[in-house]
């Protein structure tokens, strides 16, 4: 069991509020690993939609990202991606 | 009377008794329970949440297959909460801790979410709260065992006038007996919106005091074109919007049957019209609105949501089902358009600057021919019938055009060696949407059978403008001088070494730049499928040379304002006031 912390800052157009949101607890459901996202102190179920969004995460925000489980590393680099890319045209 | 003034989302109007929807009619009873009722209540809970799953999925479905899967993926956040543990957890805790039943366990938890939300006083928040709190009264309702507002029982014609409507709400009308909508809440862009204009309802939204004003059963106007709501009309004013409203509702519909599948310009010249399609649920579509085959083909959905590649056989398969279904027209496959990342795992792909001009599409297909091939033989399996065809996405010069035809020659003499059969004149298109291919157009249409332009790209590549960014969106203008230009060029290109010209982005679906891609002589156009029937209808009503002249008078303007306002003056002068009209909507 590895725990993995890094601090991330969000880079998506519109934050963590519309679609991103969806696709970051998508992503994140895919892995074993639990994953917490921590703002300003508090720390929510990054697999929870609505705790998610509760944090109301603006483009710009520092949080931190906790991943623990056998496959935290993966999951850890994925979503650091994810957050940190500006919104693609897909 | 009174005249309340919102925003028109869905076109045309509605006229009729009203019935309001009132969000909370139905109540949340609180009880207490006894310790051995906890099991049965968390029980009940997760009936409840796998029932309205399965009602979620059936009204994705049916939205997908009227009108298209991009609109069926807005239930993707209903899913999501669904399944949410956290909200999941907090039910249960309160169930057991301060037993009570499980509605009003999960009413409690839910307000507790959207509370927070709006406090946090966001515009996109607002919008995913209409989400949730629809999702919401769905779950209690089924653990009530209200009926869910479908409606589906609902007897006569009426417009709904509601302080908002989820978008599961708004999908599950009845449609034949919805003769309008008018909401307090709402913009444009929300869910809600755009079901109602796909499912072609009047529409008014951002009323702010309908629900202040308005009775169930009185009389009511809804104009979606002009956004304007009137309540208890006099005769006079009735008398004038039925009028009107005949008219809409008449040639409306007549615009969206489809005739005939093959459509001629008025002076002869036939043109292919066909579809765009991201997912098999959408292949009744075409025959639905009668488009002559599949003009792009996009084949990432088989490649996304998992973590290992799609074998041979399984891309065979879904390919052929594609082909097989849409006989005796063809099907043009577009390869593999996303980045490597959706493939790989993240240490072999660097963060990318620039997306869009990074490793993607044919780029990372020819640096991993191993992934590559094993699409390229699975469409030229599908190709028996010899109406398949295949494309490659952002082609930027014609040494990628080559590197990919000679993997294409190397599958088919493996395919050969195989004993397994495919069209082995297969045509081969090149994708134009960077300016370098547009540019060199005539060089590539000697090395292929058919070019496919991507106006979508072409446009951001060209103007240089990133469109989901809202700082630079209004720069996106398909009539600019610059794009126009060039697609005269590729098309002229083309004709000129024999090779036909398809285009694949919205710009050939919007009527005013259809009718100016005839008279540059563009010969197939591919769109979103319920835009089939209105543009193959403009089509039919064009003569080619007065779009030829369209042309040549579009091409000396300096911008695209002067642009756009010169081809709908145009147009509207060819097709008269009243067609012209309804072709906008």
């Amino acid at each position: 069991m590895e725990r993995i912390e890094e601090q991330v800052i969000v880079r998506k157009t519109h934050g963590l509020h519309a679609r991103p949101a969806t696709i970051f607890v998508q992503l994140a459901n895919k892995f074993n690993s639990s994953v917490k996202i921590e703002r300003d102190g508090e720390i929510v179920d990054g697999k929870s939609i609505m705790a998610l969004l509760s944090l109301g995460i603006n483009t710009g925000v520092e949080v931190k990202l906790i991943t623990e489980g056998d496959d935290a590393k993966e999951a850890i680099n994925e979503l650091k991606i994810f957050l940190e890319d500006e919104d693609k045209n897909d | 009377m009174i005249k309340i003034k919102g925003i028109g989302v869905s076109g045309g109007v509605g006229i009729g008794k009203v019935l309001i929807l009132r969000k909370d009619e139905f109540s949340v009873p609180k009880k207490k329970i006894s310790h051995d009722e906890i099991s049965r209540e968390i029980y009940r809970l997760e009936e409840a949440l796998m029932a309205t799953r399965k009602q979620i999925s059936d009204l994705q479905k049916k939205i997908s297959q009227e009108i298209g899967f991009d609109h069926g993926r807005i239930f993707e956040a209903h899913y999501l909460v669904l399944e949410d543990r956290v909200l999941i957890e907090d039910v249960i805790k309160q169930i057991k801790i301060k037993k009570v039943n499980v509605e009003y366990a999960f009413s409690e938890s839910i307000k507790k979410y959207v509370d927070t939300l709006l406090k946090l006083k966001d515009e996109y928040l607002r919008e995913r709260v209409v989400d949730i709190e629809d999702i919401s009264r769905r779950v209690l309702k089924t653990m009530l065992k209200e009926k869910t507002l479908s409606l589906s029982d609902l007897k006569e014609k009426v417009v709904i006038v509601s302080h908002d409507l989820g978008p599961s709400q708004t999908a599950s009308l009845p449609k034949e007996n919805v003769l309008g909508f008018a909401t307090d809440v709402g913009g444009r862009t929300s869910h809600t919106a755009i079901i109602a204009k796909s499912l072609r309802i009047p529409a008014v939204v951002g009323l702010e005091v309908a629900t202040d004003n308005i009775r169930s059963g009185d009389k009511i106007i809804v104009d979606g074109s002009s956004g304007l709501v009137i309540v208890r009309p006099t005769d006079k004013v009735l008398k004038e919007y039925r009028e009107k409203s005949n008219l809409y509702a008449k040639e409306v519909k007549a615009i969206h049957i489809p005739k005939a599948v093959k459509v001629r310009t008025k002076d002869g010249k036939a043109i292919v019209v066909s579809g765009n399609i991201e997912l098999p649920e959408e292949l009744p579509l075409i025959k639905k609105y009668g488009a002559e085959g599949i003009g792009l083909y996009r084949t990432e959905f088989i490649f996304l949501g998992r973590r290992d590649l799609p074998s041979e056989e399984e891309q065979y398969k879904a390919y052929n089902k594609v082909a097989r279904e849409v006989l005796p027209h063809s099907v043009i496959f577009r390869t593999i358009d996303i980045g490597g990342d959706k493939f790989l795992s993240r240490p072999e792909v660097p963060h990318e600057m620039s997306p869009f001009l990074g490793w993607r599409a044919i780029r990372f297909c020819l640096a991993r021919p191993e992934v590559f091939k094993v699409q390229l033989k699975a469409i030229l399996r599908a190709s028996v019938n010899k109406n398949v065809k295949l494309m490659f996405p952002m082609i930027s010069g014609i040494e990628e055009l080559r590197q990919a035809k000679e993997l294409l020659d190397k599958c088919k003499k493996e395919l050969k060696k195989e004993g397994k059969k495919f069209d082995t004149d297969i045509s081969v298109g090149a994708m134009i949407e960077v300016p370098s291919a547009a540019l060199t157009a005539d060089v590539l249409a000697k090395e292929c059978d058919f070019f496919s332009i991507g106006t979508n790209d072409l446009i951001q590549y060209s103007l240089a403008v990133d469109r989901t960014n809202e700082k630079v969106a209004y720069l996106y203008e398909p009539g600019h001088p610059a794009v126009l230009r060039l697609i005269k060029r590729i098309i002229e290109d083309a004709h000129q070494n024999d090779v036909w010209v398809g285009m694949c982005g919205e710009m050939s679906g919007e009527p005013i730049f259809s009718f100016l891609l005839l008279g540059m002589g563009l010969d197939s156009f591919s769109m979103s499928i319920p835009q089939v029937p209105k543009i193959k209808k403009l089509i039919s009503n064009i003569n080619l040379k007065d779009a030829k002249a369209a042309v040549q008078e579009a091409l000396k303007l300096s911008t695209s304002k002067e642009v756009e306002k010169y081809l709908q003056n145009e147009l509207r002068k060819i097709l008269g006031d009243d067609f012209y009209r309804i072709l906008m909507i």
